[in-house]
């Protein structure tokens, strides 16, 4: 089978009980994406597939063709940061740094799903969602840290949406 | 070499003088961008050459009795399967600390105990394999309730860092006292859940094992693999470099016993990470704890006696107890002192150190009582603690080396706003949310331990820092450079560490809040010969050389280091073992935790809208990674106020919650903004460096404060940790 990773065709045969996450790791070699839980429960090994956001040991492998996958790899490199990597790095937006990649995906993937519209558990409104740090905590909630480094993940996250200290406020109160 | 050990103070580093202006700054983490990255490259990542094999780990599903057969051949059967061990007498029934754990499998003593590892060529075929084996089980009772066996608890082992004490006569005290309080408070079992699991990579090189994993302490944890596989420790390396978080639980795992033993086995290299629900019970718990809290004081607010007794729990042969009231022996004054503990054996996993054991359960127990004192007494609970403040250590007489307690209650309460607390529970709301503050002291004890570095400053006018030291996301890596640099008057981009090696000089390791203290003196001990040889070729006095840019400045000269260092790199070994000091002055760091909470009048729902942190913990070394340490000991004090808790089913001995999904850890949303701030008193009793521990002070404390705000928010005081809704919804006043 075949799908993109990071912009790359790849022809893999996987185990038709792999994980994308174990055959992200183990055959295709990209071990940013990490694995804390294998259970869904974590949110370490989140990858973009299409675009959206899904926790990559949830799924099989062989699920995936044609599809088109990006992980932290393809995001940015350690030379040429993508900006939410790089706000991470300036919010100590991380301790040990393993939840990170899952981390800086699902914020990447988080905006985007903010920028179509859809609301989440915290919206006031249905129809028009407008991104606060609340917005940023309850949207991020999939994704567990235990160095607990939240806030400045939330702080990372906030600047790269572009909200302004005013619009966090105001959207915050 | 630089050795040093603490029986005085240092007479003053270079470190002291330096101007490169680049210590205490808040700089980034100097591996932050291979984090951010993904190219940081953690235990079970590495990359092998050749064939490589994966391991599952096979576990019992009975937490007592004796395995009388196994039945592997369908395992054995399937494509890919390599081995199938069950057989070894080394296969160790659990992870280990300090000593290696128990090995062999024909005896269960914990439920889920590992019994073996199932070996293949694909990670899907090993599991495939673990789970297809089979065996045979005489099953026998197991015991699980510490109350209930309290008849037959055993006091503090002889090692133990703690030993029951007393001074004077507690039930006389509490007899004779205006004012008292008298009650039991529980917390439950709790786990390390590091988002890393457990993970190791075992190569064999003819008889030398190159083990890749995510351990704390290296060189303890190379004596114990070298034992549990039965080799000399000198043909064992360790490589550590990246880990996934510790918290006090990555001593050694099963997994790197049992990769060694599987890649002697299958004769290529094995592959193991323990699966989450494996961690839960083969990597040791944090004991549940009972701890009855008595407290006297007279009319006017002043102890006259403090009791914290306590019964934990430990699994069969255990040699640890969690030290629970370690943090209540020299915080308040008191003139009669009580402090025990028993420790029932249960057939489980055992108990081990997570972060701050001790302090951790301990305080959340004690500050509660404090603030029921307080009440009781109709004092506010920071003018209470002020007034039972000590002069010197309660217990010993010893002088504290520093202690700022009230400075960071007055400096928190201002910051806070704590004057516009009421003083009376349930006074204050927000629709329908009861709104309170709550407080709580914090305080950790201070550990130096001994550590070496190499500083090595190479013709090109850079310096390596090489220790076997780890960084588990304390910030290691930079701290370290930035001693350094300061030291030898050097950009931060000059400075190269490494670390997490055993071929390199033993450090410290990371535990017990004493890893920047003792990794850091060794690096600035060793940067100290190096300054001295350099002010030797510029024919100055150390005192009078400056230090800066990559250059040496002294009597109107200034030379490139890489000049004055010549065509031979200088190389310097530091090394810092603890003294005497640590006896002669009572040593710990001091916070002052608060928060503010929204309980729902309706549901019982527990919301914490904002906390501050204000900690001493001596000099800081990195004022964002600092930070950012206390705000996660912090947010460990609200998943231990609030919903932490590994529930144990009494029938079989099992976590029932063993995962992330049903074990609580705080998560993005439970989490409100967060205020620090450091009051910052060089201790230059502790070490040379003048630094005390703060990742395990910021948890100290923390959780109390939040139960404290639930109870001013709600009048719903719970003595059951952890709060759930359940235990506040019946308490709650009528709507």
């Amino acid at each position: 089978m075949q799908f993109t990773i990071n912009g790359e065709t790849h022809d893999v045969e996987p185990d038709i009980r792999a994980s994308l996450l174990d055959v992200l790791r183990e055959h295709v070699g990209l071990t940013g994406t990490k694995k804390g839980c294998d259970h869904g429960q974590c949110g370490a090994c989140t990858v973009l597939v299409n675009g959206r956001r899904i926790n990559s040991c949830l799924t099989l492998a062989v699920m995936h063709q044609d599809d088109d996958i990006l992980t932290i790899e393809g995001l940015g490199s350690a030379d040429n940061l993508h900006p939410m990597q790089a706000a991470f790095v300036k919010h100590d937006g991380y301790q040990c740094g393993y939840c990170t990649p899952g981390q800086i995906c699902s914020a990447v993937g988080m905006l985007d799903e903010v920028k179509k519209g859809w609301p989440s558990h915290v919206s006031d409104k249905l129809d028009s969602v407008s991104l606060s740090n609340d917005e940023i905590s309850e949207r991020m909630s999939g994704n567990l840290c235990r160095c607990s480094a939240y806030p400045n993940i939330v702080d990372a996250i906030s600047e790269v949406s572009g909200l302004t200290p005013a619009q966090k406020e105001a959207a915050d109160a | 070499m630089a050795d040093f050990k603490m029986d005085a103070d240092h007479s003053g580093l270079a470190l002291e003088r330096g101007v490169q202006g680049v210590l205490g700054a808040g700089l980034d983490r100097s591996e932050g961008a291979l984090k951010v990255s993904g190219v940081a490259r953690y235990g079970y990542e590495h990359p092998l050459a050749g064939e490589v094999a994966y391991g599952y780990l096979i576990t019992a599903p009975a937490a007592k009795g004796r395995i009388t057969g196994f039945d592997t051949d369908t395992a054995r059967g399937l494509p890919g399967v390599l081995d199938v061990i069950v057989d070894d007498p080394r296969i160790p029934r659990q992870a280990a600390a300090f000593v290696p754990a128990h090995a062999g499998n024909d005896e269960i003593d914990h439920w889920d105990q590992i019994v073996g590892v199932a070996v293949a060529t694909s990670f899907e075929a090993a599991r495939d394999a673990a789970k297809s084996v089979t065996m045979t089980i005489a099953p026998e009772q197991g015991h699980f309730d510490t109350m209930a066996g309290v008849g037959d608890a055993s006091g503090p082992p002889k090692d133990s860092r703690l030993q029951d004490m007393a001074k004077g006569d507690i039930d006389a005290a509490m007899a004779d006292a205006a004012v008292t309080i008298d009650q039991v408070y529980t917390t439950p079992n709790q786990v390390h859940a590091a988002m890393e699991p457990h993970a190791s990579v075992a190569v064999w090189e003819g008889d030398t094992l190159t083990l890749h994993s995510s351990l704390q302490i290296l060189h303890a944890a190379k004596g114990i693999l070298a034992k549990s596989v039965g080799i000399e420790a000198d043909k064992v390396r360790i490589l550590s470099p990246y880990i996934g978080g510790g918290f006090g639980g990555k001593m050694l795992g099963p997994e790197a016993v049992l990769a060694a033993i599987a890649a002697q086995k299958v004769g290529r290299p094995v592959k193991i990470a323990m699966a989450r629900s494996q961690l839960f019970h083969n990597v040791y718990r944090r004991t549940d704890t009972h701890q009855r809290i008595r407290l006297a004081a007279d009319k006017d607010g002043k102890l006259t006696a403090l009791a914290h007794d306590s019964v934990v729990s430990q699994g069969p042969d255990g040699g640890f107890m969690e030290p629970v009231a370690l943090g209540s022996i020299a915080l308040y004054d008191a003139p009669v002192r009580h402090f025990t503990h028993k420790i029932v054996t249960l057939d489980m996993v055992q108990a081990g150190a997570v972060r701050a054991p001790g302090e951790a359960v301990g305080m959340l127990a004690l500050e509660t009582a404090i603030d029921e004192l307080a009440e009781a007494l109709g004092r506010d609970p920071i003018d209470f603690r002020k007034l039972n403040e000590p002069p010197v250590d309660p217990m010993t007489g010893a002088p504290f080396s520093t202690r700022a307690l009230v400075e960071c209650l007055d400096k928190g309460a201002e910051r806070f706003g704590w004057a516009n607390r009421a003083s009376q529970p349930g006074q204050v709301r927000d629709g329908e949310w009861l709104i309170g503050m709550g407080m709580a002291a914090a305080v950790r004890i201070n550990l130096l331990v001994d550590s070496q570095a190499r500083v090595t400053l190479s013709p090109d006018g850079r310096a390596r820092i090489e220790t076997d030291m780890t960084d588990i996301g304390t910030g290691t890596y930079t701290i370290l450079g930035q001693i350094a640099a300061e030291s030898l008057g050097l950009p931060m981009d000059c400075v190269d560490v490494i670390l997490g090696d055993t071929d390199l000089p033993p450090g410290a390791g990371s535990g017990g809040s004493f890893g920047a203290a003792s990794a850091g003196s060794s690096v600035a001990l060793a940067c100290e010969d190096i300054v001295a040889t350099l002010a030797e070729r510029m024919q100055a006095d150390p005192k009078d050389m400056t230090l800066k840019d990559g250059h040496a400045i002294a009597g109107n000269r200034r030379v490139p280091l890489s000049e004055l260092v010549g065509s031979e790199p200088l190389a310097a070994l530091g090394k810092i073992s603890q003294g005497s000091n640590a006896k002669t002055f009572s040593q710990a760091a001091h916070g002052a935790q608060f928060a503010e909470v929204a309980v729902n009048s309706v549901t019982g729902e527990v919301r914490v809208r904002r906390m501050l942190g204000v900690f001493e913990a001596g000099r800081i070394l990195n004022a964002k990674l600092a930070r950012s340490q206390a705000i996660g000991g912090m947010i460990w004090g609200i998943g231990y106020a609030l919903m932490e808790e590994a529930v144990l089913d009494q029938r079989h001995g099992a976590f029932v919650n063993h995962d992330l999904g049903e074990y609580h850890i705080p998560s993005h949303a439970d989490v409100p903004p967060l205020d620090v701030l450091f009051v910052e008193h060089i201790d230059r009793h502790a070490n040379p460096i003048g630094v005390k521990g703060l990742g395990e002070l910021s948890i100290s404390g923390a959780g109390a404060a939040v139960t404290n705000a639930i109870y001013n928010a709600c009048g719903v005081r719970v003595r059951d940790f952890p709060l759930t809704l359940d235990k506040i919804l019946g308490g709650l006043p009528d709507m």
